[in-house]
């Protein structure tokens, strides 16, 4: 390799300045359906942090053996399996939570983020670089999850983590519950406002 | 007038560039343009000028809101009094009762959303640009009367700001923020915006009106009770206290319903205001009105007791709900409707014909006037495109022909 990767970039990049929701617009779709409730964020965040880091780990152990032609389809093959032992994981410790996340778990196949990451940094790196970009680009897609499931769950809900956080002295002041945070429009809204605060203070991102 | 002017004139130095309230200007500049033409003339290429701005039309349709407004101060109270047994109506108590029903939402949504406005043009340094004026007394008109004051601000603000202000301001939001203000409700709270207990206000307010409620008393509107309407009975639709309501009763409006729409006469007054003052377009208000006709004549002849409300005649669907409202004031909004006539028509109809539409076969929202609007509102820059590029191409056919 002619250029030298600084491991520190390759981990903290992804948390701001290259960060694949805000930044990239990758994974949208799941940001919006699972961010309802805070609980099944973290859960899939999680998620989406080991099957990154592992697969990237995965990829480029083989990245040289790799025919060039069917190397989307090898891939694909790599995140399907560690997804369905993510899920299995989940079914067999959080039950409940898997539940809700439903198919989402399985879709994480689909996750933009995954293909992006295998084919441009695995393919192309050594493992110990690619782990810590898996990790790295899991934390920063995790962050926004959480951040969105935080206020869809506290303004939509009155609730965070199951537990009811707005005091029932609102709720009989007349407060209501805004019920189009729990409708994905609005986790549109959220990331879109994340993105807005995001760019106003990193005014070198482009587009 | 000129006394106007000398005090405009006097404190205007200090709104100047080099003015102590200079952070004020555009506040300085909003009242001033609001009050007297404008002083600067264009300086450049070829204009025709007539008396016309954007303020002054947006004051003609508060003046073309203004039968509504009243019509349905007085409709608050008449419902409040019907509601609480009175036998008697007094004109004025009746009056005063909506006014003092509505005056806090007004001011909240004039508050909440002319704040907004004034704040994003000082920070932008523009003029303060003269949209809410007509939005600021729309969403009171389209919100049910007992609607809580918070829920209104927090609408008016989402809806000014992610709406309007982030798209740029006047003249440049995709979708009719007044609408999307009442989409916000009606989706954010849904307890508070549909079902029998918002629609007719019961509490007494400052001491006006009467406490107690008579025994069989509903609050309904009429779709609302098409909505809630088991399947197998035979639809009648009835007032707060359980009397039958006719067409005559649906067309002049005492009914309950949100604050301003009830009245389709008043409407229809509003309407004429609005086409003889030329601001509105006549094809999108008839072409409104022709697809829920055709619409609701299709429901109509393919009856059945399953969507209850497909059994209205053509006359009762026009007149009932957000229907005229939304046609006369909401589909007509220039900034969100199509520019080209012909795309005016099509906008027009699709909106009539998906209004009815939602409103008869979906029973989960009760009115679908203020979904349809919003809907064309996005297909609306589609409908010119598809219309423009239809002309070049027609054109370039009558090239080749001559050629």
């Amino acid at each position: 390799m002619a250029e030298k990767i600084k491991l520190k970039e390759v981990f903290f990049n992804p948390f701001s300045k290259n960060n694949p929701v805000i930044v990239q617009i990758l994974g949208i779709c799941s940001v919006l359906a699972v961010t309802a409730k805070l609980e099944p964020s973290i859960v899939m965040g999680f998620s989406v942090i080991a099957v990154l880091a592992f697969s990237n780990v995965i990829i480029s152990l083989i990245r040289n053996t790799i025919p060039t032609n069917i190397r989307i389809i090898v891939q694909l093959v790599v995140v399907a399996g560690l997804v369905v032992v993510v899920n299995q994981l989940l079914l067999a410790f959080a039950y409940d939570v898997a539940m809700q996340l439903s198919v989402f778990i399985s879709l994480i196949i689909t996750n933009c983020i995954l293909m992006g990451r295998l084919e441009a940094f695995a393919m192309a790196n050594r493992p110990w670089p690619s782990f810590l970009d898996g990790v790295g680009n899991g934390i920063g897609y995790a962050l926004i999850l959480i951040i969105v499931g935080f206020f869809r769950e506290l303004l939509g809900s009155g609730t965070l983590l199951g537990y009811q956080v707005v005091p029932d002295a609102f709720y009989e002041a007349g407060y209501v519950n805004n019920g189009l945070m729990i409708l994905p429009p609005m986790a549109l809204i959220l990331v879109g406002c994340i993105i807005w605060v995001h760019r106003s203070f990193n005014k070198d991102i482009e587009g | 007038m000129k006394q106007l002017r000398k005090l405009l004139d006097r404190v205007k130095p200090h709104f100047e560039s080099e003015g102590k309230l200079h952070a004020f200007h555009s506040v300085f500049d909003g009242f001033e343009t609001f009050l007297f033409t404008p002083k600067s003339t264009s300086t450049s290429g070829v204009h025709i000028h007539d008396s016309i701005d954007s303020k002054r039309t947006m004051i003609i349709v508060v003046v073309a809101l203004l039968p509504c407004l009243l019509f349905g101060m007085y409709n608050t109270g008449y419902q409040h009094w019907l509601a609480t047994g009175a036998t008697e109506f007094p004109f004025w108590s009746l009056m005063l009762y909506g006014f003092l029903a509505v005056l806090p939402k007004l001011l909240t949504t004039y508050i909440v959303g002319l704040g907004i406005e004034f704040i994003v043009a000082q920070w932008r340094k523009e003029e303060i640009q003269e949209g809410f004026l007509v939005t600021g007394i729309l969403i009171p008109l389209i919100c049910p009367v007992d609607t809580p004051l918070w829920m209104i601000a927090i609408a008016t603000a989402f809806s000014v700001i992610f709406v309007k202000e982030i798209f740029g301001g006047t003249g440049y939001n995709i979708f009719n923020v007044a609408l999307v203000t009442r989409a916000f409700l009606f989706f954010a709270y849904p307890a508070s915006m549909s079902g029998d207990k918002v629609f007719v206000n019961t509490a007494p307010i400052f001491g006006v009106g009467n406490s107690q409620v008579v025994d069989g008393y509903t609050g309904a509107t009429p779709l609302g009770q098409f909505a809630s309407q088991s399947s197998d009975q035979a639809v009648v639709l009835t007032n707060t206290v359980g009397e039958q309501i006719t067409t005559w009763d649906m067309f002049f409006g005492l009914i309950p319903g949100s604050f301003g729409e009830t009245s389709t006469l008043c409407i229809l007054i509003g309407a004429m205001i609005l086409l003889f003052t030329g601001i509105a377009s006549w094809r999108i208000i008839l072409s409104v009105f022709a697809g829920g006709a055709v619409m609701s004549l299709i429901a109509n002849v393919f009856n059945t007791p399953l969507y209850p409300a497909s059994m209205l005649s053509v006359a009762d669907q026009l007149c009932l709900g957000g229907f005229a409202f939304a046609a006369v004031f909401m589909a007509t909004d220039p900034v969100t409707a199509c520019r080209t006539n012909v795309g005016k028509y099509i906008y027009g109809f699709l909106i009539g014909v998906f209004a009815i539409l939602i409103r008869v076969y979906n029973t989960g929202y009760p009115e679908g006037a203020m979904l349809a609007v919003l809907l064309m509102n996005a297909f609306a820059p589609l409908i010119d495109w598809c219309v423009v590029q239809s002309n070049i191409r027609r054109r370039e056919r009558r090239l080749k022909v001559v050629k």
